[in-house]
C-alpha cells in the first residue's frame, strides 16, 4: 500500500496530465496585449482614411460608399490582422519552448480548428455584405463572429479566454444597434479588450 | 463506500499508467507521439505500460501510416473509463478519510 501523500500526488498528476493534454498553455498573454496595441494604431489610421476631420466621437449618418476608401480599410485591417497572428504564433513558440512543449501540438490544433470556423464563417459572411454595399453591420458582425470563435475556442486554452468571448458579442451587439459608432466599438472590442484580457492572462501565467 | 482502499484500481495505482488514462480520458484519440511529449517518458517506458492496459481492455489501438510512418493512435474504451472514474473515487475518498 502506498502512502496518503502518494495518493495525493496521484489526484494532482491527474490533473496536471488533462490540463498539459488538452489546453493549449503556451498562449502567450503578452501578444494579446501587442494585438489590441496594433488594433488601437489601426482604428486610428481607419479613423484618418474615413472619418477624419470629423470627431471620432460623432456618429457618422453616410455609408462608406467609394472604393477606394473600402479596399484602404480593408488593407488596414489585414495588415492589422497578420500582425497579430504573427505576434502571437511567435510569442507562443517561445512560451511552449520555455515550459518544454510542442507548440503545434493535440491542444493547439484543437484551438485553432475551433477558432477557425466561426473566423471563415464570419469573413466571409463580412465579405459578401461588404461586396453587396451593406457596409453598417461589418464591424458588428467581426466582433460576434470572432466573440463565437473565442468562446468555440476556450476549452482548449485558458478559461479567460472564454470571458473574453463573452465581452466581444456584447460590445458587437452594441455595436450593432448604434451601427454608425462601428470603428469607436471595433476599437473597444479589438483594441482596449485585447489589452484587458492580454493583461490579466499575462499576470496571472506568464510572471 | 466502508473501505475505500479496496476499490482501487490495482491497474491504475501505478502513476504513469493513471497519467495515460487521464489524458485518453479527456482527449478523443490522442497518438504515441504526443502522449510521450506530454507524458514526458521514455519510448520503451510508455510502450510496456500502453501494452499493459491495452490486455486489461481499457484502451483500444489503431495503427495507421501517414507518409509511411507509422502512426499509432489510442482511444479509451468504455471500461476503461468506468475503471478510472472508479478509481478517481476512490482516491478521492481514501484522501478524505485521512483528513
Amino acid at each position: 500500500m502506498k502512502e496518503i501523500k502518494e495518493y495525493e500526488k496521484d489526484l494532482a498528476s491527474i490533473r496536471t496530465m488533462m490540463e498539459r493534454s488538452a489546453k493549449f498553455i503556451s498562449l502567450s498573454g503578452l501578444s494579446g496585449v501587442l494585438a489590441g496595441i496594433y488594433a488601437l494604431l489601426g482604428a486610428a489610421a481607419a479613423y484618418y482614411i474615413a472619418q477624419y476631420p470629423a470627431s471620432p466621437f460623432d456618429y457618422r449618418p453616410y455609408s462608406l460608399r467609394d472604393d477606394s476608401v473600402v479596399v484602404k480599410l480593408l488593407g488596414v485591417a489585414a495588415v492589422v490582422f497578420v500582425a497579430s497572428i504573427t505576434t502571437g504564433v511567435l510569442q507562443s513558440m517561445r512560451k511552449a519552448k520555455k515550459h518544454d512543449l510542442k507548440f503545434w501540438n493535440n491542444a493547439s490544433q484543437q484551438m485553432v480548428f475551433n477558432l477557425a470556423i466561426p473566423l471563415l464563417t464570419g469573413g466571409a459572411f463580412i465579405l459578401i455584405m461588404l461586396a453587396n454595399g451593406h457596409f453598417g453591420l461589418a464591424a458588428p458582425a467581426s466582433l460576434i463572429f470572432y466573440g463565437l470563435a473565442l468562446i468555440l475556442a476556450s476549452p482548449n486554452t485558458y478559461d479567460e479566454v472564454r470571458n473574453l468571448g463573452y465581452c466581444e458579442i456584447i460590445i458587437g451587439l452594441v455595436c450593432a444597434y448604434f451601427a454608425g459608432y462601428g470603428l469607436l466599438f471595433w476599437a473597444l472590442g479589438f483594441g482596449v479588450m485585447h489589452i484587458v484580457y492580454g493583461l490579466i492572462m499575462y499576470n496571472k501565467y506568464d510572471r | 463506500m466502508k473501505n475505500p482502499f479496496d476499490h482501487l484500481d490495482k491497474m491504475l495505482e501505478h502513476r504513469l499508467r493513471l497519467q495515460i488514462m487521464s489524458v485518453l480520458v479527456t482527449n478523443d484519440v490522442f497518438d504515441f507521439n504526443s502522449l510521450k511529449e506530454v507524458l514526458g517518458v521514455t519510448d520503451g517506458n510508455l510502450a510496456s505500460h500502453i501494452k499493459a492496459l491495452e490486455k486489461e481492455k481499457y484502451l483500444s489501438v489503431t495503427k495507421t501510416f501517414v507518409d509511411r510512418k507509422p502512426n499509432t493512435k489510442y482511444k479509451i474504451t468504455e471500461r476503461g473509463r468506468t475503471a478510472f472514474k472508479k478509481h478517481v473515487d476512490a482516491l478521492e475518498a481514501v484522501v478524505k478519510q485521512t483528513k
